[in-house]
């Protein structure tokens, strides 16, 4: 059962996600952007990895603190060497579970 | 390699786009499931589950809102949180415009809704390398959409019944994003934003409640790595940076 405000609710979510998708692809991909503007979004996939890789593997909690023992940073480490070594990323992922799936199991 | 180079049929679009999502729906799966089981429990039916998925398509978001709705707060107050939560589309979007020149702007309107950080790593890596083109790309943000929104409807039939935690399954978004990045480190010179960015990105996720910390780590070590650019462009060309 789907009530209207329920309706609603999902309706301006999907719309405020959406419309930050949308708008640079509509905007820019119909024009040349400025040297330094290309150079600028060309840095923006690290950025965002990083940004969105490192807080997960050393903070914890709500509010968050700082913490650089725990597994999935330990796991990190081997998976992201993997990861360079093949490029591989079904290969990357697969390692990573059982890594972390080992990890949970002996190290608690 | 040219962008050309890729045969034009559907059956090898189709195959090309699935083998290089498949990765990034095995990360899906644990996380649409989970989504499922705790939307449930918070007193949605499946159908409006899958409403949401659909309409949304933005994982971290989505908990937000369920956990959220559970506290009772306002359709304002959600949709709001939702906004800043998916902001950071707005760089991704930017970025992988560069690849989707004169295309027709139905079909750039329909590729705006696959955008998530991990189809977008993924597309723009393969436009990169060439040998891909924006109906691949598509596929991606297709079938990786159908994974999401499907997942999450299991969760909400029957979720509690898989075992939580099976396999580190948990770690597969982790080590999808960890690979991502790494096809992203063409050079000294983006190992170097990527640093900056991981640090500022810790000690304002420390310093500021919510997710609003990635947007802003992401764009100061973008201007940071820029300006390193301009000011040691001898040092940065060494490696391929373009």
């Amino acid at each position: 059962m789907i009530t209207v405000d329920y309706l609603i609710l999902c309706l301006g979510m999907g719309l405020v996600t959406y419309v930050p998708r949308w708008a640079p692809l509509f905007a820019l991909s119909q024009r040349t952007l400025p040297r330094w503007l290309e150079e600028w979004l060309d840095m923006i996939p690290a950025a965002i990895l990083s940004a969105l890789i490192l807080p997960a593997l050393v903070t914890v909690g709500e509010p968050r603190q700082l913490t650089l023992w725990n597994n999935d940073l330990l796991v990190a480490v081997p998976v992201f060497l993997f990861a360079l070594r093949t490029r591989s990323l079904g290969g990357t992922v697969v390692l990573g579970m059982a890594l972390y799936w080992l990890a949970g199991k002996f190290l608690g | 390699m040219s962008d050309h180079a890729a045969p034009a049929d559907k059956a090898s679009i189709l195959r090309d786009g699935i083998r290089a999502a498949w990765p990034i729906c095995l990360g899906y799966v644990p996380i649409g499931l989970a989504f499922g089981v705790l939307a449930q429990k918070a007193g949605l039916s499946p159908l409006a589950i899958g409403l949401m998925s659909l309409l949304v398509f933005a994982g971290s978001s989505q908990f937000i809102a369920v956990a959220m709705l559970g506290t009772g707060a306002g359709i304002a107050a959600i949709v709001a949180t939702t906004f800043t939560v998916n902001l950071r589309h707005l760089l991704m979007s930017s970025a992988i415009s560069v690849y989707l020149k004169g295309l027709h702007r139905r079909w750039l309107s329909l590729f705006a809704y696959g955008i998530t950080d991990e189809s977008f790593a993924l597309n723009l890596v393969r436009f990169r390398e060439g040998n891909w083109d924006f109906k691949r790309a598509l596929t991606v943000n297709h079938v990786t959409n159908a994974f999401w929104v499907a997942s999450t409807v299991i969760g909400g039939l029957g979720g509690a019944l898989i075992p939580a935690h099976a396999f580190g399954i948990d770690y597969a978004l982790m080590g999808m994003f960890l690979c991502l990045l790494v096809y992203q480190l063409r050079g000294r010179f983006y190992v170097l934003t990527g640093l900056i960015a991981g640090a500022a990105a810790v000690i304002l996720s420390i310093a500021i409640p919510g997710n609003s910390y990635i947007v802003m780590a992401s764009v100061i070590a973008a201007t940071a790595g820029l300006l390193i650019r301009r000011r040691y462009p001898r040092i940065t060309r060494q490696r391929g940076s373009r």
